[in-house]
């Protein structure tokens, strides 16, 4: 496949004189002494240099594309068709209508919002367009799985899941290490179980052995230099096996939240549990300390040894009881799949990970549809009952994940191709006035693709690469990247973080609204900047309005602009040049970064 | 609500268009796009408006025994009880620190406060408060919500309940933030919404809240917004989409009024006599008191000012010195003005971080984390006036030991919390359903009498 070239009218002059001009400006009215001569001109080479990079005529994005192929396997379609044959026919039960197939590019949006945290840069859908229609999305997934971005946000999203968002423990915790090694696993492929028990089993320094860092995350002061145990265990039980038990930690399941199956074998019931169900038990303060006990011979030696396990006994004071007492390792359910000798945490990770513990693959795959969807199949995210009923298409999932070796990318590549992830998120026919209404139960039963806020760094990632011309990604130079990490971190500090509860649904708050709005961050990048900013480019190097608002939508909607837009933006263009040009785009821009549909997946 | 023409647009704000440049007036703008906004989206608001009047309806704002504001004056970090307002001078953990006689016989609280002793006669002290977090994040959210920290489920911060429990129309956000910087108070399962409004230092301009571009720009962008992007967005989609689903429209209204409103002037503490601005400090954290005076005059629920720097593992006496020269004239000022402004009835004061520090001073000098016995000052509202709670020993209490019986009469931060409620006539044993289906109280303390004058 070659890349068909960027048009000409997108591509810059290579280095225009505002910027030079600058630079021999302040050379000039400063005498420098050699030092700063020196440093000013290599400060000055590698922005140029920078500048050259960004703004140079490639033809094709920077990575080879040659190994990518547009087709997919046969046998991750035919998963993807059999999860959207259980999930049409629910929608068929409840006597709903499906959404049409949405537009390749609102497809390829979600794939890159998920997969990177941002939206498509005018560039990335320029070569899209050049492939073949049937084959594109499947060519952009893959694309995407080749490039480190993708494991690089899905373990900051991992990350989330398995030690949270507190800053933890200074000095013996790092999460900057935690997330890198996350994002290695994910980058070469590691299956999934083997990333799990490295995580359960892990020993040694917090900096040698990243996967530590999930044990010391629980850390604090007052700990005498053990993991708290408690912590590891609600954590393990939600983040690997989707099982909420943390209220066993004070008292027995009063509200019947938590039910175990003590037969040999959870069923695949979706939606109904059926009569063959297995018989289930309420939860017990014992299944949580049991659990938790497996996490009490973990000891500091020292900040060069880091973890090592010991043998000290776990014991609690059980709720009405009057003493202690010494809890013995164990497990809720299935415990014939636990081993009974060895280290305690490597049983407990060989229990979780256990290919007939259907609860881990289930947990995963729940984590994955809610990042690529923005909503998880069971909600909450991290609480799927063990014995059902199920969500369709959750169990074929859960046991395609498992039968394939926990491997992550197919997991992301058969959700993409179905046609439940591909549907649109509108039914053009609805309207309130007319005969069909659609209701929330459209996107409960996912005939319509659910619309979800996006994420703070989603919001300022997309803003970022909306307003460059050139997608920014790990072969951009060096400035660019450095703009990109420091200006997302910035808006999202100022944004807020949603914190833990990242797929719970939240509104906009006005203080979000205002920073996108009036803030320097968007300001910045939409305002007159023939170097740097898409608004500007668009504006000057176009050859006509329809052309310049076309490429404005999709460089900021990654859609084409309706009728409707084009006359009325149009008509904001018509007869302006030069800086009011610039400055009409400039507001289109503003008017299109502050829409519900820019800040909403779709 | 002005009436809408056919596509949706206020005759107010269509005149703009008409009036020349130089007659075009920012705040006659921002109104006309407020209205624009209001008018698209009012049936939005409905609904959450009439919620919150049927509540405030409910609640006991009208009774003059219950407060309705509350300042928090958070001293991130953890103070030292022993350097503020429980010192224990000459003996084995007293350190440096002196002591000083207030305004209430028999009291003495640390030489480095000596204006706040002047107004003790006006506070409840706490000299007893038990929490079971050392973490500085665990425990912050911990004192700021009064629940633990748990893993499925973000707690209200106590502002953002006060919010939720009580009505009142002002177009300025009515939970607001001073100074925060890492942990900033939360709405929590109540809603982002609920999140406290964050400003820096008071001397600043509020953050985002003007325009870049010129007004008739701005009126223009918000109108392609509304009137073409929006619209055609909710083609083909549930009915209502703002009001069920995003209230992203709604909040850009709510937004624009904002920038509009002449109650953004309770920001600006410019507009108050400079002796009076000088009295406070010349601190942002007294500027951020003088704000939240200012705020709550103007209606505001629940304003919090931050204070950090407390966590003076090393040289504690310097570090804690340090802090309260910079709390001390503010905590004076503060109460002072609430007073004088006829505040203090209905306006509780809460000053505290997320625990103490050890009584052990060690071998650098500092003090570590204490949640076993910490001081909390209260005043204003329906607390007691001139009254101190619960003792801490002088003694080093170590060797296995339990630091529990150094304290008399603790207090739980849970029960600080139900208290706090109480005494702004919120039923904290009201249970309201959690985003995880469990219903949940708001507080699960109960009530410390003896704190309160009624």
């Amino acid at each position: 496949m070659t890349p068909k070239p960027i048009p000409p009218e997108l591509i810059p002059p290579l280095l225009n004189s505002v910027g030079l001009t600058t630079l021999r400006m302040d050379a000039n009215q400063q005498p420098p002494r050699w030092k700063k001569r020196a440093l000013a001109i290599g400060v000055g080479v590698s922005l140029l240099t920078a500048l050259f990079w960004e703004t140079s005529p490639r033809t094709q994005l920077s990575r080879s594309t040659e190994s990518i192929s547009g087709v997919l396997d046969p046998a991750i379609q035919s998963v993807a068709r059999q999860i959207d044959a259980a999930i049409d026919s629910e929608i068929e039960k409840q006597h709903l209508v499906k959404a049409q197939p949405a537009d390749w590019r609102t497809v390829a949006r979600r794939i890159s919002l998920a997969m990177i945290g941002n939206g498509l840069s005018l560039e990335e859908l320029r070569v899209l367009e050049q492939i073949p229609e049937p084959q594109r999305l499947i060519w952009w997934t893959e694309y995407l799985l080749q490039d480190r971005r993708w494991a690089d946000y899905l373990a900051e999203r991992w990350t989330r899941a398995t030690v949270g968002t507190n800053q933890g423990p200074f000095l013996i915790f790092r999460r900057r290490k935690y997330v890198d090694w996350l994002a290695d696993q994910f980058e070469k492929g590691s299956p999934y179980d083997v990333i799990a028990r490295q995580l359960l089993e892990a020993q040694g320094s917090w900096t040698d052995a990243p996967q530590v860092n999930f044990l010391t995350a629980t850390m604090d002061d007052a700990d005498n230099k053990k993991p708290d145990a408690i912590r590891l265990a609600g954590r393990t039980s939600r983040a690997f096996l989707a099982q909420r038990i943390d209220c066993l930690q004070c008292h027995q399941d009063y509200l019947g939240k938590v039910s175990f199956s003590e037969n040999s074998m959870e069923t695949g019931n979706e939606q109904a549990p059926s009569a063959e169900a297995p018989s289930s038990r309420m939860g017990e303060q014992a299944d949580f300390h049991q659990l938790a006990a497996f996490f009490a011979g973990i000891r500091l030696e020292n900040p060069f040894v880091g973890l090592r396990n010991s043998t000290p006994e776990y014991r609690v004071k059980y709720l009405n009881e009057e003493t202690e007492t010494a809890v013995v390792p164990s497990v809720p359910y299935r415990r014939d799949l636990l081993p009974e000798t060895g280290d305690a945490r490597h049983r407990l990770a060989v229990w979780v990970t256990h290919p007939e513990n259907k609860a881990f693959a289930r947990a995963t795959v729940n984590r994955m549809w809610a990042v690529l969807f923005g909503k998880p199949l069971v909600e909450p995210i991290d609480s799927i009952p063990l014995s059902g009923p199920f969500p369709p298409g959750l169990e074929r999932l859960a046991d395609d994940f498992a039968a394939n070796g926990y491997n992550l990318k197919r997991l992301i590549r058969t959700i993409i191709c179905t046609e439940v992830y591909q549907r649109d998120s509108r039914i053009d026919q609805a309207s309130p006035d007319g005969e069909m209404e659609l209701d929330e139960r459209y996107e409960q039963h996912w005939a319509i693709f659910p619309l979800t806020q996006l994420r703070p760094e989603q919001v300022a990632a997309s803003i970022h690469q909306a307003s460059r011309v050139k997608a920014i990604d790990e072969n951009s130079s060096i400035l660019s990247q450095i703009e990109l990490f420091t200006g997302v971190n910035d808006f999202t500090k100022a944004y807020g973080d949603r914190g833990d509860d990242e797929f719970n649904p939240q509104s906009v708050t006005i203080p979000q609204r205002l920073l996108v709005m009036n803030g320097s961050f968007v300001s910045e990048r939409i305002k007159h900047n023939p170097v740097l900013n898409a608004s500007t480019r668009i504006a000057e190097l176009t050859s006509d309005d329809r052309t310049a608002i076309e490429t404005a939508f999709l460089s900021v909607l990654n859609r084409l602009p309706s009728e409707l837009e084009l006359r009325v933006f149009g008509e904001r263009l018509s007869h302006s040049r030069g800086l009011t040009r610039s400055a009409e785009m400039s507001s289109v821009f503003w008017s299109l970064m502050n829409s519900t549909e820019f800040q909403w997946n779709h | 609500m002005e009436p809408l023409n056919s596509v949706g647009m206020s005759a107010a704000l269509e005149n703009f268009g008409c009036d020349s440049w130089r007659e075009f007036h920012r705040r006659r703008f921002l109104n006309g796009a407020a209205t624009l906004a209001g008018g698209l989206f009012s049936q939005g608001m409905l609904t959450r408006v009439a919620e919150r009047l049927a509540l405030a309806a409910e609640s006991k704002q009208s009774d003059p025994s219950t407060a309705t504001s509350l300042i928090v004056l958070w001293m991130q970090g953890g103070p030292s009880q022993l350097e503020t307002f429980d010192p224990h001078a000459g003996s084995m953990i007293g350190g440096e620190t002196k002591a000083i006689r207030t305004s209430v016989a028999g009291l003495q609280i640390a030489s480095s406060l000596p204006r706040t002793a002047e107004i003790m006669h006006q506070a409840t002290l706490i000299r007893s408060m038990i929490s079971r977090e050392g973490d500085h994040e665990r425990a912050t959210y911990n004192m700021k919500t009064g629940w633990r920290p748990d893993p499925t489920l973000i707690h209200p911060s106590i502002g953002a309940v006060i919010c939720h429990q009580s009505e009142n129309n002002i177009e300025i956000p009515r939970h607001v933030s001073i100074l925060s910087d890492q942990w900033p108070s939360r709405g929590g399962y109540m809603g982002s919404d609920l999140d406290a409004f964050k400003i820096g230092d008071p001397k600043n301009p509020l953050p985002n809240l003007k325009s870049y571009t010129d007004p008739k720009v701005f009126q223009k962008r918000v109108r392609d917004l509304h009137e073409v992007l929006e619209k055609e967005f909710r083609r083909g989609r549930i009915r209502d989409l703002d009001k069920t689903k995003t209230l992203h429209e709604s909040s850009t209204s709510r937004a624009t009024t904002m920038m509009a409103s002449e109650q953004i002037q309770a920001f600006d503490i410019a507009r108050e006599p400079s002796k009076i601005v000088s009295s406070f400090g010349d601190t942002p954290f007294g500027r951020g008191c003088l704000a939240a005076v200012r705020l709550i005059e103007n209606g505001v629920r629940c304003v919090e000012v931050e204070l950090s720097g407390w966590d003076s593992h090393v040289e504690n006496h310097t570090l804690q010195s340090n802090r309260c020269a910079i709390l001390d004239a503010a905590l004076h000022a503060l109460i002072e003005q609430l007073d004088e402004r006829n505040l203090l009835d209905r306006t509780i004061v809460m000053c505290g971080g997320e625990f103490g520090r050890t009584p052990r001073i060690n071998v650098a000098g500092g003090r570590d984390h204490w949640p076993t016995g910490f001081s909390t000052l209260l005043a204003g509202g329906p607390f007691r006036r001139g009254h101190v709670h619960g003792q801490t020993t002088h003694e080093l209490l170590e060797n296995g030991k339990d630091p529990l019986t150094g304290v008399q009469d603790a207090v739980r931060v849970e029960e600080l919390h139900a208290t706090l409620l109480h005494a702004f006539g919120i039923d904290f044993t009201k249970e309201l359903q959690t985003p995880i289906g469990r219903p949940l109280v708001l507080s699960q303390g109960k009530v410390i009498s003896t704190l309160l004058a009624t």
